[in-house]
């Protein structure tokens, strides 16, 4: 009835047998009740002394962190030892009486200690005092240690830059963990102290670089100071970055701006590989990964040069005449304008009440195209942009990527504006005014972009059309496995812009440098194309350019790519308050082209592939 | 006929007790959990993580309460082929944790398929046993066998031994529950024993190098105190200095100052006896003898065959997991990795446990309906 398996028998039966479950169940627990009485109360009294006299201490064992390496496989960050400080707040006597102790002998700032030693944790957290000691003063603090109970130096990694300040806000730099930080879920499993990377791609790759902490038992005096210890968990060292850039590149292009504020961008237009990616000023990321006094924080963040922002992603600039590149695929890709139509340029745009002057005084008589870009010609833009009307503009603007991040694995990628009426009537609240077409035609009045956002544009049009996201770590090896995960490029689609006009541009840009506005970038070595920009700071001018204050004048733009055939490179230059961008910036853009051809070929270090240079074991903590 | 049946009467006072005496030792874990991570930092806190899976897993039982456990039984090979799919997936792309996959990311959280493994074995045998006549050793030993091995292969290979045992250890209370004649037993013996060079074989190169040391620390704890032994140690030392009064709530030094890793999940129990004391783990015990002495109850009550051997293997199941959790903690045992039921933290378990659970009150909730 109730079952087809079984016979009621066989349940009466089974259910008989119930009783060895229970008389098993009453002997086991009989027993694990004696073990425990056996542990609890006959031998209590002895656990209990062990547990008092238990003066072990857990101690965080941190995790090396990764490395980074250029694409050649050239080291660009790595860990050296260094001495910490810290303090055991169990073992301290007396806190005051301590932190006197410490300011008399290492000269510390007796609040920030006070500030140091008040964090949250229990009393056993060893809390973080100091970092890089000399050897010096460790050898000092070990002189005292009979005096300084609850003081423990430990010998741990610091973050080394061996380059200095070369190519310093790609790679940013690394910090303590802030208490804001620790709140967050990604941080989990942290701690007070944990160091990890708060710009470049310290930060953006934070999470493969940092491995992951171990933990070792320390037993410990009466005085809180190291006995015996051993390791419960081992700490895993963090994966290694393979970047694209190539550090020749890299400083080559920081030493070309020199004292100059500005950013060059050097990519691969045929992946998006970031070549090299300059920005001056820098800052010593070595200076940043060390534990900053207000003070120096101060200087560095309100420094006038504004030297932790990186130009390159994060400046936001009027394009400028470099903007005429896109002004020509939209002129032909709308049929404003056929190759062959010229337009009268008599050196000025009258429109309404006021004239749009033209740079070249007389004018250029009869231009075509061709002409306009090899000469930048603004009054044939100025006319193809009324024409066209800002929306238009804007939606090519945007297919070659302007007004939108590009993607790069960088922190805090700004995005600059691309106009349109819709843009002006959400933001300002204010309908579109016809004049401001024609600023915006010659990349003036409301358009801003970044160096890297116009890297990409020249290196999509050298491309022909396929655009790729900047790509900055060309791999990570896994140091868990050994294994080199490498990063696929990713396209970030096709503009929609036919062969022909890409082709007119191109001939165009050949045209720029060849005879044009940035005959200054012609090389013997190679044939480079390119588009100078010059943009105006000011709305007002008078007088000649050497007159006007510094902080007033125009930046120069340089955009390029080369060779002109098969394009392997695509550069952007920008110099602030450089004045003309045939002058300022296309030399820069020659002397970084020419480099990158003359640079002995290396094969990525991916492509090598057990050519790795070995990292060194793991650093002993102790 | 009988499923469709259903039991519309309140809870009568043996449901009342046996809920009581769940939530009793659900609220001494959570308690615990409190006590040794309250000072944690950052993240959900995890009493409250825990009180969340309490809230799941009361989901978990009063689903598995009112579908009749005819009709849950039904979908016993379903539901063991979905496992056996999960536990693939683990094996491919789970998480990796000490060495060990054991988990799928779900968000922020992870989803341990080895511990709802161990209920849908319940369910397929369970199913096995009471749909037709099983006659022989073939059929009441190797078939079953043969049904279980796919996931006891697949969970050893994780590897996860705690829950390995577990899986055999249902096998065993079902294989005890349905009889064998003396001479399969017989058979079962001289094969195991033949097979033994080679289980064991597979079963130690299979074990990671941590699981080695723990049980090479089982044999002599005391030879490396900070090393592999320390678990064991700082374990001992925890309940041992607990004596008859305990420390007080928060008063653990072993736990609270970390001596004792894991002493929210496995090591509950060491940190339940350091801060509560003998009487605390007299009590603790009489609970868990008072839950399984009611779900025998229900077992030798149960209407039919199947309610018989659901309730049997969910009792075999919590009994393993009590008695060998305490047992390790307590030193008795190597250190296998096997939750204590209800105190551990942790979402799949707990879950689980619950469900279990669940089903084993349906099985006293239906055992009337026959004589309607």
């Amino acid at each position: 009835m109730a079952s087809v398996g079984f016979q009621d028998v066989e349940l009466g039966e089974l259910q008989r047998r119930l009783t060895v479950l229970r008389i098993g169940l009453l002997l086991v627990v009989a027993l694990l009740a004696f073990r425990l009485w056996h542990l609890q109360i006959r031998e209590g009294p002895y656990y209990r002394d062990l547990s008092e006299n238990n003066r072990t201490r857990s101690v965080i064992l941190e995790p090396v962190r990764g490395q980074i390496y250029d694409r050649n496989g050239v080291l660009l960050a790595n860990n050296v030892p260094s001495f910490t400080l810290y303090v055991t707040l169990e073992d301290v006597k007396d806190r005051e009486t301590l932190i006197q102790q410490l300011t008399s002998l290492l000269g510390l700032d007796p609040d920030v200690v006070r500030r140091k030693l008040a964090t949250k944790g229990g009393k056993l957290l060893p809390r973080k005092i100091k970092d890089r000691l000399s050897l010096r003063e460790a050898a000092i603090v070990e002189a005292h240690r009979l005096d300084l109970p609850g003081v423990m130096i430990q010998v741990e990694s610091q973050r080394n830059y061996p380059g200095g300040a070369v190519g310093a806000h790609l790679l940013g730099y690394v910090g303590e963990i802030s208490a804001e930080q620790l709140e967050r879920s990604e941080f989990e499993e942290l701690h007070q102290g944990s160091m990890i990377g708060q710009y470049g791609v310290e930060k953006t790759f934070d999470r493969f670089l940092r491995g992951k902490a171990g933990q070792k038992s320390v037993e410990v005096d009466a005085l809180g100071h190291e006995k015996r210890s051993a390791v419960v968990e081992k700490p895993e060292a963090g994966d290694d970055l393979y970047l694209t850039i190539d550090v020749r590149l890299q400083k080559l292009a920081e030493d070309l701006l020199g004292e100059e504020a500005g950013a060059i961008v050097a990519l691969d237009p045929t992946n998006g590989d970031v070549l090299a990616m300059a920005s001056r000023p820098a800052f010593d990321p070595n200076v940043l990964s060390r534990e900053l006094t207000p003070k120096q924080w101060a200087e560095i963040v309100q420094d006038e040069g504004h030297p932790l922002n990186n130009r390159a992603t994060q400046g936001q600039y009027p394009p400028g005449s470099t903007f005429k590149v896109i002004m020509a695929a939209a002129a032909l890709e709308t049929k404003t304008v056929s190759p062959s139509t010229t337009v009268r340029c008599t050196g000025g745009y009258q429109f309404g009440r006021r004239l749009y002057r033209d740079w070249k005084a007389g004018g250029h008589g009869f231009i075509d195209l061709e002409q306009a870009l090899v000469h930048s010609c603004d009054v044939y833009f100025y006319t193809v942009g009324q024409r066209m009307g800002i929306d238009t503009i804007a939606d090519y603007a945007k297919q070659f990527g302007l007004g939108q991040p590009t993607g790069i694995e960088l922190p805090s990628e700004r995005v600059g504006i691309v106009p349109s009426t819709s843009w002006k009537e959400k933001v300002k609240g204010e309908s579109w005014l016809p004049g401001e077409t024609i600023s915006a035609s010659i990349g003036q009045g409301y358009v801003t972009v970044t160096p890297l956002q116009m890297a990409s544009m020249i290196g999509t049009i050298a491309n022909n059309g396929v655009a790729y996201r900047p790509r900055l770590v060309q791999a990570i090896m896994d140091r868990a496995t050994g294994r080199l995960q490498e990063l696929p490029a990713v396209a970030r689609g096709k503009v929609e812009v036919k062969p022909q006009t890409l082709k007119l541009i191109q001939e165009g840009l050949a045209g720029v440098v060849r005879e044009g506005t940035a005959t200054r970038a012609k090389s013997a070595l190679i044939s480079i194309a390119g588009k100078t920009g010059t943009a105006q700071t000011a709305a007002l001018r008078t007088g000649p350019e050497k007159d006007i204050p510094k902080k007033l004048r125009d930046h120069a733009w340089f955009v390029a790519y080369a060779p002109v055939e098969k394009p392997r490179i695509a550069v952007a230059v920008l110099v602030e308050h450089m004045g003309h961008g045939g002058s300022a910036a296309a030399p820069l853009a020659k002397e970084l082209i020419e480099a990158f051809v003359k640079l002995p070929p290396k094969a990525p270090v991916v492509a090598q592939g057990l050519g790795l240079p070995t990292a060194p074991a793991p650093m002993e903590t102790r | 006929m009988i499923d469709r049946m259903i039991d519309n009467r309140g809870f009568d006072s043996f449901d009342w007790r046996f809920i009581g005496l769940i939530l009793a030792i659900l609220f001494l874990g959570v308690l615990s959990i409190y006590s040794v991570t309250h000072a944690q930092q950052g993240g959900t806190p995890f009493y409250l993580k825990q009180l969340m899976w309490i809230a799941l897993g009361s989901a978990a039982f009063v689903a598995m309460l009112i579908v009749d456990y005819h009709k849950i039984a039904r979908l016993a090979y379903p539901l063991y082929a979905i496992i056996l799919v999960l536990l693939a997936v683990v094996l491919v792309m789970g998480k990796t944790s000490r060495g060990a996959q054991r988990w799928i990311p779900i968000g922020p959280f992870a989803f341990q398929p080895s511990e709802f493994a161990k209920l849908v074995l319940i369910l397929v045998l369970a199913h096995y046993y009471s749909s037709a006549p099983r006659i022989g050793w073939l059929q009441r030993v190797v078939l079953p066998g043969l049904i279980m091995f796919p996931g006891l292969l697949l969970i050893l290979k994780q590897p996860d031994l705690g829950s390995g045992l577990s899986f055999l250890a249902v096998y065993a209370a079902m294989l005890l529950m349905v009889g064998m004649r003396s001479q399969a037993i017989g058979i079962v013996l001289l094969f195991s024993l033949m097979l033994f060079p080679f289980a064991w074989e597979l079963l130690w190169g299979s074990l990671h190098e941590y699981q080695r040391h723990r049980i090479m620390a089982f044999v002599d704890p005391e030879y490396d105190p900070g090393g592999k032994g320390y678990h064991a140690l700082q374990s001992r030392i925890a309940i041992g200095s607990g004596e008859l009064l305990g420390k007080g709530l928060y008063g653990g030094t072993q736990s609270q100052l970390k001596f004792l890793p894991e002493g929210h999940t496995d090591f509950v129990f060491a940190v339940f006896a350091e801060e509560w004391g003998f009487l605390g783990v007299l009590l603790l015990l009489a609970l868990f003898v008072g839950l399984i002495w009611l779900s025998l109850e229900i077992a030798s009550r149960a209407k039919d065959v199947l309610g018989a051997l659901l309730a049997a293997g969910v009792i075999a199941m919590l009994c393993f997991c009590v008695v060998v959790n305490i047992g390790m903690t307590a030193g008795m045992f190597p250190i296998v990795g096997i939750p204590l039921p209800l105190m551990s933290y942790g979402g799949s378990a707990t879950i689980t446990t619950m469900a279990a659970l669940g089903l084993l009150l349906n099985v006293k909730r239906r055992r009337l309906t026959l004589f309607y």
